[in-house]
């Protein structure tokens, strides 16, 4: 209890420095997060383009064989 | 192929033409970009008084006296002394050795009535332990140059 | 298909190499947070504060690094027209944005008790800012039209040319007088860091790197996604116009 006592007060400067770690994890967390979404959305996109366009191509080519 | 290797000289050049003209304003305006000035620039280029300004330098070891709420201590550039006066909250760092930037005022006098008081540090880093044991065994330079 | 046929290969190379960077950041950076915070002992000036140089002095180097590389990916796409370069080049932007932005946070969290001000107007710290309004002026300028391909090349040359702040910043405290002190790592004569405070500052700095080549492969994931999808578009229009 003590020692998380001290941890938290970082012989005084615990103001500072938990502020400086916790917004540069956060700062850190966030670019991470939004580059994984963007990855994740864009590629799904991609994805539901190119089997559509082959969705329609395999269509038309059935349809040419009529 | 020709295309690609024009492209690349005019880059090159470019960037070499800005970087020369970059360097050429930044010598020229050099004076201003400088945070503050030594003891000896303030004594030798006769700042007129009264001029807001920044002197940086060492506290002067054994110059830092109490009176009342005002703090008087000197700062060197170990050729040039500055008294200074000042009535405020000294941050952590302001030690008698210590690197330390003052702003305001110069008085009548030659007396520096500092406004604000900010302390420098140097770039070492080091356990108290590890500092004890260099001045012990005299491997300590202080490198005391500003 | 020869357009796609780089993006490809970066591709592949990003699926072997992700899962390796990812490991190595958590890794290192979890030491890294250990020894910073607690393995590490206190300056014999500065006391316990000098825990905010670890994550301060990675993430300005950084800030820095990830310019010079966003710089040269934009040199490679003005003069090579490499496909991918100008996609690598936007996908640094936030990174090294992100890192500038925490550089100066943590300095200011840090200058505050030890020099006894949040902010100086001296030359490295000024220098810093401005690189910090480069990244967003960059990240503004490469969304700025609606052709992307002028979008890349009107923030590449801006990327070249703020690239003259990246030696101010590292020499402005041997050029000129500032409060902020000089280099202690890389500097002639080997580092002035005492070895139990240079291994969190290493473990910090390889996490960090390690972190910027996962981000990297994410965002260029998202922008050859992207502009795929803006091909494959054109191609729908081109077609439907072509089909009326």
């Amino acid at each position: 209890m003590e020692s998380i006592q001290t941890m938290l007060h970082m012989g005084g400067y615990g103001g500072y420095i938990w502020p400086a770690y916790g917004i540069s994890v956060v700062v850190l967390l966030l670019v991470l997060l939004a580059s994984l979404a963007a990855a994740r959305k864009n590629e799904a996109e991609l994805d539901v383009l190119q089997q559509a366009r082959r969705g329609r191509r395999n269509g038309n080519s059935s349809e040419s064989q009529e | 192929m020709t295309r690609k290797q024009r492209r690349l000289y005019f880059v090159l050049l470019g960037m070499l033409a800005l970087g020369g003209a970059v360097a050429l304003v930044l010598t020229a305006i050099s004076d201003s970009l400088v945070y503050f000035y030594s003891p000896t620039d303030i004594i030798t280029q006769r700042i007129p008084e009264g001029r807001r300004m920044r002197v940086g330098g060492l506290v002067e070891e054994g110059s830092v006296a109490k009176d009342g709420k005002t703090v008087i201590f000197k700062v060197t550039d170990l050729s040039n002394t500055i008294p200074v006066a000042y009535a405020g909250i000294l941050p952590d760092l302001f030690r008698e050795g210590q690197g330390v930037v003052v702003e305001g005022r110069m008085e009548k006098g030659g007396q520096f009535q500092a406004s604000e008081v900010l302390a420098k540090h140097d770039e070492k880093y080091m356990p108290k332990e590890v500092a004890d044991a260099l001045k012990k065994s005299g491997q300590w330079n202080d490198g005391k140059k500003n | 298909m020869h357009r796609f046929a780089n993006p490809a290969r970066f591709l592949r190379l990003a699926k072997v190499i992700l899962p390796w960077s990812a490991a190595i950041a958590l890794l290192s950076l979890a030491a890294g947070l250990y020894f910073a915070l607690l393995g590490s002992p206190a300056d014999y000036q500065q006391g316990e504060s000098v825990r905010i140089m670890y994550v301060h002095v990675p993430a300005a180097w950084m800030g820095m690094f990830c310019y010079v590389a966003m710089a040269v990916f934009s040199a490679m796409a003005l003069i090579w027209k490499h496909p991918l370069a100008d996609l690598l080049a936007k996908a640094t932007a936030p990174v090294g944005a992100a890192f500038t932005f925490l550089c100066l946070l943590t300095g200011s969290l840090w200058g505050k008790p030890m020099w006894g001000t949040w902010w100086a107007w001296d030359a490295r710290l000024t220098s810093m800012l401005i690189l910090l309004f480069l990244y967003l002026g960059y990240m503004a300028l490469v969304n700025a039209f609606d052709d992307p391909e002028r979008g890349h090349k009107a923030a590449a040359i801006l990327a070249l040319v703020g690239a003259v702040n990246i030696p101010v910043i590292k020499w402005s405290v041997d050029w000129w007088n500032t409060l902020h002190q000089p280099a202690s790592v890389v500097k002639m004569g080997g580092p002035a860091i005492d070895a139990s405070m240079l291994v969190p500052l290493l473990l910090m700095a390889l996490g960090f790197k390690a972190y910027w080549v996962c981000i990297l492969i994410l965002r260029g994931r998202a922008e050859i996604a992207a502009q795929k999808i803006r091909v494959i578009r054109m191609a729908q229009i081109h077609a439907a116009a072509q089909a009326e």
